[in-house]
């Protein structure tokens, strides 16, 4: 799947290579070592976030956690 | 505010189906989604954090046009995978436009007590506007949107699965379809019955 910017697609798709890898390790072996896609992932957020920046995009909005917080929308009573 | 409870069944193992949402798209049923990005990801305690950015076009009727120029929308996941006790939890929102028609989407995918090489995903949506005098068409009109978009997402994720995985599950039986098809119409003349603004429970539309 592209990028958000296409000159960030090949750090994308290295860092994705690198990442479902380790994932298919992690619920086969309960390999914890996810650091070792961290060169990968810090090539993909340097051009991710540089191009995120020139389209203006509100990173607070962004940074903000939702799930597992009280800001978490809870279904309605049954009735 | 509307809201909308499904529950899905994948015939795949839980191990199958949170390796296929990594690669859920493209699919051919994702012409909407057009990007995808992961902002940030934490392994703690066994638990994997990943929050991602999709962006996806947002086809509006022509009376919607006039609220939104810009029919690029930027959704946010949230993601939280406990591995010890197999579950995934997916939280996602669109950024921008929220006064508009905001979509809250929860979906939590789980082992199946009854049989272990399936999967459950239950799945809440809550639908909002707050445009004065417009909110409730512009609610309606999400929650059909929504709920045809919901029958694409699992023939989408179940596409990508038997792409992984061709021996292991089956695909999405016919009986299944026409199953949830009626139950679709039941929904349909149950949500005619009850309160408008009322809980609204039914199953994901399947693409016709």
């Amino acid at each position: 799947m592209d990028s958000f910017d296409k000159s960030c697609n090949v750090a994308k798709h290295n860092y994705d290579e690198c990442f479902q890898k380790w994932f298919n390790r992690f619920l086969k072996n309960r390999d914890t070592n996810l650091n070792v896609c961290d060169a990968e992932f810090r090539e993909y957020q340097q051009c991710l976030k540089k191009a995120m920046k020139e389209e203006k995009l509100d990173f607070k909005e962004f940074e903000e956690d939702i799930l597992g917080t009280e800001k978490e929308y809870k279904p309605p009573p049954p009735k | 505010m509307k809201y909308f409870e499904d529950t899905t069944t994948f015939k795949y193992s839980w191990d199958q189906v949170v390796t296929g949402f990594w690669r859920r798209y493209p699919n051919p049923e994702s012409s909407h989604v057009l990007t995808e990005d992961t902002l940030s990801r934490e392994l703690k305690e066994n638990k994997l954090y990943t929050k991602r950015m999709l962006t996806k076009t947002n086809r509006l009727p022509k009376w919607g046009e006039r609220f939104v120029g810009n029919r690029v929308v930027k959704i946010i996941e949230e993601s939280i995978l406990d591995l010890q006790n197999k579950t995934l939890v997916t939280y996602t929102r669109n950024i921008g436009y929220s006064s508009v028609m905001s979509v809250v989407e929860r979906v939590e995918y789980r082992v199946d007590t009854d049989n272990h090489n399936q999967t459950i995903a239950v799945r809440s949506a809550w639908i909002d506007s707050s445009v004065f005098g417009f909110g409730r068409a512009i609610q309606s009109f999400g929650l059909e949107r929504f709920k045809k978009n919901c029958g694409k997402m699992v023939s989408g994720f179940n596409f990508v699965l038997n792409q992984l995985y061709p021996t292991h599950g089956t695909q999405l039986p016919r009986e299944t379809v026409s199953h949830s098809k009626d139950r679709l119409s039941d929904a349909a003349n149950k949500a005619k019955s009850i309160a408008k603004s009322g809980p609204y429970y039914a199953s994901c539309a399947p693409e016709n």
